[in-house]
């Protein structure tokens, strides 16, 4: 079985370790993993700011680079929800790309989906211990039904105690571009979810998309909180130490 | 002024942030709440159902509209065309004018909003009263509805208080009850002294001629019977085909407005009074307003035409539990506003609301008719960029951005170069407080740093190490290749 591995751009620059994680994820599932190594963004940036010419060209380099993979697995709802539900709408009524896209959206996996529905991973490779919150994140949750399979994964690590906090499913604020736009409404929104984690007493929150946790992380250290960690699900399944 | 100096505002505005904090998740829990009651998948299924229903309505809706008109006129009422807001005011001061009516007292109507009614009812001589509870408050206030079903939700009982202190010249009070009792015995001379009522209509069914108006109030029953004129004024996409269909779609409005399975009041008005009955107005006269709907049948946005103003949208929108409804800055807000404010008043006048969502779907999978509000937005922003009304930065921003991305070798140098320029800007905590040129995100969030390397660098590193580097595409087989 050859899985792609879309690192995709935010862990590329930000985080590489959740790259590696997921790497090591699917290999302990057995699983031949590609790295194409030209890869960049999937083009989610020009599309949700109306730049639809931008998403395309990014879009054609994503499916000529993948498409030879069995599956597409990303570390991000956001990601592979872009290639899932929207690439094939970069190319209505266009016979040859329109079938191409559809060919790798249906092929495409968020991590913890392909882990749970897929290679039906039983016992992650981890050694993780704490009290953790999961925070859904929007495109993973709406576009992609992301919900029982992080915590089912989390479920078999004998270490982890799950306390799910208020309002998970609400977005943090993160939305793209939206952030820097929008700088002082996304700030009060992540404010509002950090709240809602800090109200778990967790010590860690759990999320599987990259945005959320740049957002979330940066709204924690910005109110003074050192402690509280974020942590990328598939960190979380592959911890060692 | 646009949204965001506008949710500026909200956000600086301590009495709204804690009336908001309190409105936070109430409907949205009721609705919870009903959708369990009423089964999860029943109701799933019934919202693919409502969809299908309000798109064949619209796809013929043309027909189901003239249908309409006979059967009113067969009743005895009157149907007038208003093919903009300004054409709907002459139509309502005509009638003014011609029953010489001085009082009009009103239900809650997003269309007289939408068409300025009031202001120009007052600017004519006949005042207007409104009588549903939220929208007497706000018109007390001189303000705008900031919710479409709670108008007046971004006041608390304190505001209120005061208002009413003022208004009705009256000991103040402060138990809410107490509160709403005063405001009824205001309201009942009103609704006995008016001559005109005016409604606005929640569903017009075309096989009887009807409009079907749901209240919680009971406000609208006195407005539509007791006097002398009835105007139901409304837009042209209300229209359903039959009765049959205002059962359906009255199973998916309360539960997904207020999380009630039915209103306190749903009536189904036909007709003025009639020889043998004993109320009702003498004359019933419909004011069917198209001001721009007609533009987005047959497109790209006529999915946004289903909208039957529940207010889902908006109360699971975190945005808009964040900043409230006047940020929004016209009559409709939340996600069905900024997709409603450009189709109506024109995407040059509405510069940054198809922006102003993190477009998180919440509001789809709420939406009783399934309008993929995000989708719709999204396209506005298309639109944006084709008539080149976004900043040029922004606009160049994304397309560098493409051009980079485009280009792996200048992608890798890119990123290794913003990494290297990231960590020297990060704090001994390992987060970075300030960059140069920000556009808002450090405001009021740090940007946690970076690892020392990007994955691309330390793939290939370990790729080397493993002494297999260059190719595209580089493997990891299990075992090692």
């Amino acid at each position: 079985m050859r899985v792609g591995l879309l690192v995709t751009c935010l862990v590329d620059m930000m985080r590489p370790r959740i790259g590696f994680s997921a790497l090591k994820l699917l290999e302990s599932a057995g699983c031949e993993v590609v790295v194409p190594a030209a890869q960049t963004c999937c083009g989610q940036p020009g599309w949700n700011s109306g730049d639809r010419a931008s998403a395309r060209a990014l879009a054609e380099k994503l499916i000529d680079e993948f498409e030879g993979c069995d599956f597409v697995v990303a570390p991000s709802g956001s990601c592979a929800g872009m290639v899932k539900t929207h690439y094939p709408d970069l190319f209505p009524g266009e016979g040859a790309w329109l079938e191409r896209a559809e060919r790798l959206a249906a092929r495409t996996w968020e991590l913890t989906d392909f882990l749970t529905n897929v290679v039906k991973l039983d016992s992650p490779p981890s050694r993780f211990t704490g009290t953790v919150t999961y925070h859904d994140s929007c495109s993973g949750l709406r576009e992609l039904g992301v919900k029982q399979q992080p915590r089912r994964l989390l479920a078999k690590l004998p270490g982890v105690r799950l306390k799910e906090m208020n309002g998970c499913e609400t977005c943090c604020g993160f939305g793209g571009t939206f952030s820097v736009k929008f700088g002082e409404v996304s700030a009060a929104m992540a404010d509002a979810k950090c709240e809602h984690i800090l109200a778990t007493g967790a010590d860690v929150v759990v999320l599987g998309d990259l945005g959320c946790m740049l957002n979330i992380e940066g709204r924690l250290r910005r109110r003074g909180d050192n402690t509280t960690r974020v942590l990328h699900i598939a960190e979380v399944l592959s911890y060692e130490k | 002024m646009h949204f965001k100096q506008r949710a500026g505002s909200a956000l600086a505005d301590a009495k709204l942030q804690s009336v908001m904090k309190r409105f936070g998740s109430g409907f949205v829990e009721k609705r919870t709440q009903a959708r369990a009651a009423f089964g999860v998948d029943l109701f799933e299924r019934l919202r693919d159902e409502g969809a299908k229903l309000r798109d064949r309505g619209l796809a013929n809706l043309d027909v189901w509209l003239l249908r309409f008109e006979a059967e009113a006129l067969r009743r005895g009422a009157t149907v007038l065309w208003a093919g903009d807001t300004a054409e709907a005011r002459e139509h309502v001061l005509r009638i003014c004018r011609e029953h010489g009516l001085k009082k009009a007292i009103k239900s809650k109507s997003m269309v007289s909003e939408e068409a300025g009614l009031n202001d120009a009812l007052e600017a004519h001589g006949v005042q207007p009263v409104e009588t549903d509870l939220g929208e007497y408050i706000i018109q007390l206030a001189k303000e705008p509805p900031s919710h479409i079903i709670a108008p007046a939700i971004h006041k608390d009982k304190e505001q209120v208080s005061d208002l009413f202190t003022e208004h009705h010249r009256k000991p103040r009070l402060t138990d809410i009850d107490e509160l709403t009792r005063e405001a009824r015995v205001m309201l009942r001379e009103h609704f006995l002294s008016a001559d005109l009522g005016i409604s606005g209509g929640n569903f017009l069914i075309a096989e009887t001629g009807s409009v079907a108006i749901v209240t919680n109030e009971g406000n609208g029953r006195m407005t539509t019977t007791l006097p002398r004129v009835h105007i139901a004024i409304t837009g042209i996409e209300k229209v359903i085909p039959t009765l049959e269909d205002l059962s359906l779609l009255n199973r998916l409005l309360p539960r997904s407005a207020t999380g009630q399975a039915i209103s306190n009041y749903v009536s189904v008005l036909t007709g003025p009074r009639g020889a043998n009955d004993r109320e009702g107005p003498e004359h019933m006269v419909f004011v069917l307003v198209d001001n721009g709907r007609t533009d987005f049948l047959g497109g790209e946005m006529q999915e946004m035409l289903r909208c039957i103003r529940c207010g889902a949208c908006m109360n699971h929108c975190p945005v808009y539990q964040t900043v409230g409804g006047h940020a929004y800055g016209w009559v409709y807000p939340g996600p069905m506003g900024s997709v409603l404010t450009p189709m109506f008043n024109g995407l040059e006048n509405a510069l940054d609301l198809p922006q102003a969502a993190t477009l998180c779907g919440a509001c789809h999978v709420a939406c009783p008719v399934k309008i993929p509000l995000p989708g719709l937005l999204r396209k506005l922003r298309e639109k944006q960029v084709e008539q080149r009304l976004r900043p040029r930065t922004e606009r160049a921003a994304i397309r560098l951005w493409a051009f980079a991305a485009t280009r792996p070798w200048l992608y890798a140098l890119g990123t290794k170069l913003a990494v290297r320029v990231l960590r020297m800007l990060s704090s001994s905590t390992g987060v970075i407080r300030r960059i140069p040129f920000d556009p808002g995100w450090t405001l009021g969030r740090d940007i946690p740093a970076p690892e020392r390397k990007t994955f691309r660098q330390l793939y290939a590193e370990q790729r080397s190490e493993r002494g297999n580097q260059g190719s595209p595409v580089t493997r990891i087989g299990k075992p090692s290749s």
